[in-house]
């Protein structure tokens, strides 16, 4: 699967659950949220090799 | 986890609320919660003209795609500050603000150019003023004086903004830090109109967490502004937040708890208003009540005599 975050990106080839990616990135579910294939999803959630994931920053400034 | 109100897979899981919910009944329930919490606080009536403070981001638009789908009679004000950087920011985040005005007819959006209206952005005032890397409290002021403006002029009964708990949590948390008994004292969900020129103000989202007003954000396919004002980094607030999150994830609810039990403390007459409040005037320029001698803040910022010594 492919991860964007911000300007960085990640390519994994193994299933993972969106709780288990935020642990290995180290992200607070609180501080994200996550979108597979352009659709958001909870943190139970499984990801599969061929998604295309994008973690989304919700804390703004100001 | 499934979504509480059918058998879909849940978008969002709000561990504070032990409630999971689909992209279909997630935005339902934020929209009946907005309507709780505008009755729970008597923040405004579907007869009264709400002025929405549009910023471009993810709350203000939100707040403004929420209250017309509540059928309320919501306008937006969008503040230009000509704040650039290298980044366009003002530029990028007025034309967020332009899209979805353009996609709701009935909505009308105000926009004040601040440079060309006062003859300099806010990064020149602040350069002129010696706070060029901290212009923040000059933005605040000149932003609080037009929105008050545009709303008395133009008639609205009430200006809504789109903080969130998370906003007023990281807000909260620094007046205690620094037990800044006057903030303390003034920091609520409504504050009402003072009959000498400031309008009531009312924040409709105080109950949402910073990710629920993003998560709305994104299944509606509201297009907003993501980056950042430039002079938001190294923001106290962003790292309050933080900590608060830091918080959260260790103990679910505990930004909630922090946030809505001062509020509850203090309808039980905690930070009760003091006495003798100060004694306010208008302001012989603008006319917004002023506890300064003559001019008030906003006007005394652009007097440039005075200020050349
Ligand atoms: S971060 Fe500071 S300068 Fe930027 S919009 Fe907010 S208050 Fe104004
Ligand atoms: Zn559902
Ligand atoms: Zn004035």
């Amino acid at each position: 699967m492919h991860i964007v975050y911000r300007d960085k990106e990640w390519f994994v080839d193994q299933e993972l659950t969106v709780n288990q990616m935020l642990k290995y990135l180290k992200l607070l579910p609180e501080n994200v949220l996550v979108v597979r294939n352009g659709q958001l999803i909870a943190e139970d959630q499984k990801l599969q090799p061929g998604d295309e994931v994008k973690i989304v920053s919700v804390i703004s400034g100001g | 986890m499934r979504c509480r109100r059918c058998e879909n897979p849940g978008a969002i899981n709000m561990r504070q609320h032990k409630l999971s919910l689909c992209t279909e009944h997630f935005p339902e329930w934020f929209l009946e919660q907005t309507q709780r919490s505008i009755k729970k606080y008597r923040m405004f009536t579907h007869a009264e003209r709400v002025l929405v403070a549009v910023s471009g981001g993810k709350d203000s638009l939100a707040l403004w795609d929420v209250l017309l789908r509540l059928g309320y009679h919501a306008d937006g004000v969008y503040i230009d500050l000509g704040i650039d950087r290298g980044s366009s920011y003002s530029a990028r985040s007025k034309d967020k603000a332009a899209a979805f005005a353009s996609q709701h007819p009935a909505a009308r959006l105000t926009v004040v150019d601040i440079p060309q209206l006062y003859g300099e952005s806010i990064p020149q005032v602040a350069q002129r003023r010696h706070r060029p890397q901290r212009p923040c409290s000059i933005c605040g002021l000149i932003k609080r004086h037009e929105m008050n403006r545009v709303a008395l002029e133009g008639g609205y009964d009430v200006l809504a903004t789109g903080h969130n708990l998370d906003d007023e949590a990281a807000t909260l948390f620094g007046n205690v830090l620094h037990w800044q008994v006057d903030y303390l004292r003034h920091q609520f969900p409504v504050l009402p109109a003072d009959g000498q020129g400031l309008a009531r103000k009312v924040k409709p989202f105080c109950r949402f967490y910073e990710r629920e007003t993003a998560a709305y954000t994104l299944i509606r396919g509201i297009d907003y502004i993501e980056d950042e004002c430039p002079y938001a980094v190294g923001a106290t607030s962003l790292a309050h937040k933080e900590t608060l999150n830091r918080m959260e994830h260790d103990s679910p609810g505990a930004k909630m708890h922090f946030y809505t039990n001062f509020l509850k403390a203090k309808e039980t007459g905690l930070f009760a208003a003091e006495e003798t409040a100060p004694e306010l005037h208008p302001c012989p320029q603008c006319g917004q009540p002023t506890s300064a001698p003559d001019l008030c803040n906003f006007c005394r910022l652009w007097e440039r005599t005075l200020n050349a010594h």
